[in-house]
């Protein structure tokens, strides 16, 4: 018995660490000024999967798709816990949007054998929370949006407990199911020692290649490639090589993929800066404190 | 996201300082360990990215999860309930299940029983960082020894059983040594094993001061030979928790409030016998205690850089005369003296930790894999003997130096807190009241000198001090190190004249001793770290009006500190070495009348 999880990772910048530099004077996001890290709620849906498959038994794999960088994520997650991660990356999936990239993703699910899939109910950096809902349709499974906990788990059916907002709601669900999980669920789990040591030189081929490409910098492509095959074998009869697949490896429909798939369009990026303008002094007495409380909430600050 | 390694650029610093491939070299014996087990090593390199990932992962644990719980487990403490059972405070019950997780509860254990096997610098280094976050959750995560010691002396039977639960983070154990009557005096327990007509083994007697006393797995020290007064009549048993092991109460303590301290009763608790009999307290708990004392130096150390670190914060927010109080001469010279102290203690218990892990390497290969060549296995075997000697004096000198220490330090924290620091609204107070069990439990100062002080006269310390004077140092230290020389003669001549003077002088006046030799080695180490290869750049402390930090490299910083060190010692070690050379003995004759008669309490 046990129960295959599938987790939805995204590795973004980390927009908690914004500072005066982190803009392009275009208004977008200067990505090399902030550190990438794993998408914060992504990581909450991690640590579901991990507290299923410590009650219940069964594999959790960690799927992400982006660039060769976002392998990192990937030996994170193998360090907390995970038992597979595979990459799906393809420059021909650049500039998806959550249409796209739910469309990839189901093609990569699909191939994987599951029961629940679990995701972040949002990332950092878009903040959409479009990705996990639009990725159960096309699996044409069950969802259950803003789960903070899960409470029950038993013949096949899941019971979770979801936030709405004002209050929480207990839902039942049939399996396979589709979970997008909040920041309100489980503390992630950090690293642990022996998987660290054990995980810590697992590689994608792109990777791979990007290493043996700066250490023989005039080398063809071919011998890059030749170069590279060698050290995956290495690798993989280690089971450190972590798996990558493209586009062409998931039978996607290139016109569902990149930016012909994405019917998304920007229409006008503004960069707000929020500039303090003033400061006023509240007396720390009770009535300094009730006359701020009355005057945020006239201003509808506060509710 | 905090992280308690990384956030520590002395402990980042002594890392790459100071040679750690040779212990990784001669832990990993050779890196055949990787064959069998897919997590062990294969190379130098891949060892010390090891020590450090679980180090850098360590640290944000503890800035992130056990740090904001340490508040709530000192007001909280440990319940007894009702039944026997203890119950701890909330947070240290997360706290231990994320370092479970984490999978270092088996820090030191070989890799065949889960463990990491990693040397104990790096696990000196993990309980600093621990007890910066909370000093009491080092008493449970810093008894990994009593793991090594089943480890090291039990059956393979035994091992087999307990070491990988050690290792998952399942049991934690406890050294149950005190009694009533037999606290620093261990050659007195009176608490009775014996065994029944099958030869099982059976406990019975009380045991009190118990740290972690309600752990799964309880070591206990009891007398096996009933005629036999003294240590040779004690061994050394193991027993778990059940029902005639009664928890008769919890202590109500002054500090480390999350770990629990008990009184047990044994009443015919069935036990196991841990190597051999009568070899219980030597050399089986003298073992364990060695590597307890170092982790009670670790603990020390970890507390003082928590409570300097508030007393800075402090420093540059608090604004008194119209200028933060950090510009005010009195609270700068605080601020810099328990800096250096934290960094001196550190680089001791370093030092002291990596020659533990020298003296376990060359003497379990001069015992297992010595070499053919007769001259070299001599060699190995001399520096076996000679480093364990080294071990042996330096553990005591490390834990009284750093107990000491984080007592001042976190005295100093309250004092630059001002009214502000006595009150619970800062961590200082909680510090100050944790660190006073340090220079205490594991043996107390005053035995940690008795310890040392026979490796300072017995030519230990002189030889540790010219094999230190030996080492490569860049000119920049050449005064700092003519001073250090100059001192040496200083403590060799009180050395010869303590010894004139016999046994109970060299006692009466271990304490000035040990601090002159102290002083000198960790002048030494010092001046070594700036005189360091390592580059590495520091912020230094901005003035407020910047955010850009401006930074040195650290072998710059090393070196202010080498100089401010040892400059202000000399004329200390030159004060202290005196008296002893005045050969007063008032102590002995004078007491009654400088004390006079009991009084009224």
């Amino acid at each position: 018995m046990g129960y295959n999880c599938v987790v939805l990772a995204k590795q973004v910048p980390d927009t908690h660490r914004i500072t005066g530099q982190v803009m392009n004077d275009d208004g977008t996001v200067n990505r090399s000024a902030l550190p990438a890290i794993f998408n914060p709620e992504d990581l909450n849906a991690l640590e579901m999967a991990l507290r299923i498959k410590d009650r219940f038994g069964g594999r959790v794999t960690v799927i992400t798709m982006g660039l060769p960088n976002a392998t990192k994520i990937l030996r994170d997650a193998l360090y907390r816990g995970a038992d597979e991660a595979i990459l799906v990356t393809d420059a021909r999936a650049a500039a998806s949007d959550t249409l796209a990239t739910s469309y990839i993703l189901s093609c990569a699910v699909r191939r994987l054998d599951y029961d629940i899939v679990l995701c972040g109910r949002q990332a950092i950096d878009g903040d959409t929370a479009q990705v996990g809902p639009q990725l159960a349709e096309k699996l044409g499974i069950t969802q259950v949006t803003y789960v903070e906990a899960m409470e029950a788990l038993e013949d096949r059916k899941i019971t979770v407990r979801r936030n709405i907002g004002n209050g929480w709601q207990l839902v039942r669900a049939p399996l396979p199911v589709l979970l997008t999980v909040t920041g309100d669920a489980g503390e992630p789990r950090g690293s642990a020692a022996r998987r660290m040591m054990r995980h810590k030189n697992a590689r994608t081929l792109a990777e791979i290649e990007q290493s043996v490409k700066a250490a023989n910098p005039t080398a063809d492509e071919a011998a890059i490639k030749n170069l590279a095959k060698k050290e995956a074998d290495a690798l993989a009869q280690r089971g450190l090589l972590i798996p990558q697949w493209d586009l062409t490896a998931l039978n996607a429909d290139l016109n569902w993929c990149g930016r012909s798939g994405s019917p998304t369009k920007v229409h006008r990026i503004q960069s707000v800066v929020l500039a303090a303008k003033e400061s006023k002094d509240i007396a720390p007495t009770e009535e300094g404190v009730a006359g701020m409380i009355h005057e945020l909430i006239q201003d509808k600050i506060i509710a | 996201m905090g992280n308690f390694y990384r956030d520590n650029d002395d402990i980042r610093f002594l890392f790459r300082h100071i040679d750690l491939a040779p212990l990784a070299n001669a832990f990993e014996e050779g890196y055949r360990f990787a064959k069998e087990f897919d997590y062990a090593p294969q190379n130098v390199d891949e060892a010390i990215r090891n020590y450090e990932m679980v180090l850098d992962s360590l640290g944000e644990l503890c800035a992130d999860f056990i740090a904001p719980r340490a508040e709530s487990v000192d007001r909280e403490g440990n319940t007894l309930n009702e039944d026997g059972s203890v119950t701890r405070p909330k947070g240290i019950a997360e706290d231990i299940e994320k370092l479970a997780q984490a999978e270092v509860m088996g820090f030191t254990l070989p890799h065949r029983f889960g463990g990491l096997n990693f040397p104990n610098l790096v696990y000196s280094m993990a309980n600093e960082i621990l007890s910066r976050a909370d000093a009491s959750l080092m008493n449970i995560f810093g008894l990994q020894g009593i793991a090594e010691t089943i480890n090291a002396f039990a059956s393979e039977e035994i091992k087999q059983k307990y070491l990988p639960l050690f290792a998952e983070g399942k049991v934690t154990g406890a050294m149950v040594l005190t009694e009533p009557d037999a606290g620093s005096d261990l050659q007195a327990v009176k608490l009775r094993a014996y065994q029944d007509s099958q030869g099982n083994w059976f406990l019975h007697g009380v045991k009190r001061f118990i740290t972690n006393g309600c752990g799964e797995v309880l070591l206990v020290l009891a007398r096996s030979e009933p005629d036999r007064s003294g240590g040779m009549g004690l061994s050394l048993l193991l027993c778990e928790p059940g029902p005639t092991v009664h928890i008769r109460r919890l202590e109500d303590k002054l500090g480390i409030h999350g770990s629990p301290t008990c009184e047990i009763f044994f009443d015919n608790t069935p036990a196991t016998l841990i190597g051999e009999r009568q070899r219980g307290l030597v050399p089986y708990v003298m073992t364990l205690m060695n590597g307890a004392r170092i982790g009670i130096a670790a603990q020390g150390v970890g507390i003082a850089e928590a409570a300097y670190r508030i007393a800075r914060d402090y420093a540059a927010s608090r604004r008194q005369f119209g200028v933060a109080i950090e510009k005010l001469p009195a609270v700068r010279d605080l601020l810099i003296d328990m800096k250096i102290a934290i960094e001196a203690g550190r680089a001791l218990l370093y030092d002291t930790s990596r020659v533990v892990d020298l003296a376990l390497a060359y003497n379990n290969q001069a015992e297992n894999n010595p070499p053919a060549d007769k001259d070299a296995a001599k060699k190995l075997k001399d520096n076996a003997r000679v480093y364990k000697r080294y071990a042996g004096m330096l553990t005591p000198m490390s834990k009284y130096y750093c107990t000491e220490m984080c007592n001042r330090v976190a005295y100093d924290s309250i004092q630059v807190l001002g009214g502000s620091g006595f009150m619970r609204d800062y961590a200082s107070e909680r510090h100050a009241r944790d660190a006073r069990i340090t220079t205490i439990y594991e043996g107390t100062s005053q035995l940690q000198v008795v310890a040392a002080v026979r490796g300072v006269c017995s030519g230990t310390a002189e030889k540790y001090l010219t094999e230190l004077a030996a080492l490569p140092y860049d000119p920049q230290v050449r005064d700092l190190l003519a001073k250090l020389a100059e001192g040496t003669q200083q403590l060799q001549a009180a050395i010869e004249f303590t010894k004139q003077q016999g046994n109970e002088y060299m006692d009466l006046h271990g304490r000035e001793l040990v601090d002159v030799a102290i002083d000198l080695i960790n002048g030494y180490l010092l001046c070594g770290q700036a005189s360091t290869k390592v580059q590495m750049n520091v912020p230094i402390a901005g003035d407020g009006s910047s955010k850009s930090g401006q930074t040195i490299p650290m072998k710059q910083r090393k070196l202010l500190m080498a100089r401010r060190y040892v400059e202000k010692n000399a004329p200390r070690i030159k004060a202290l070495t005196e008296l002893v050379r005045q050969g007063d003995k008032s102590t002995f004759s004078d007491y009654e009348a400088l004390v006079g008669p009991v009084p009224e309490v």
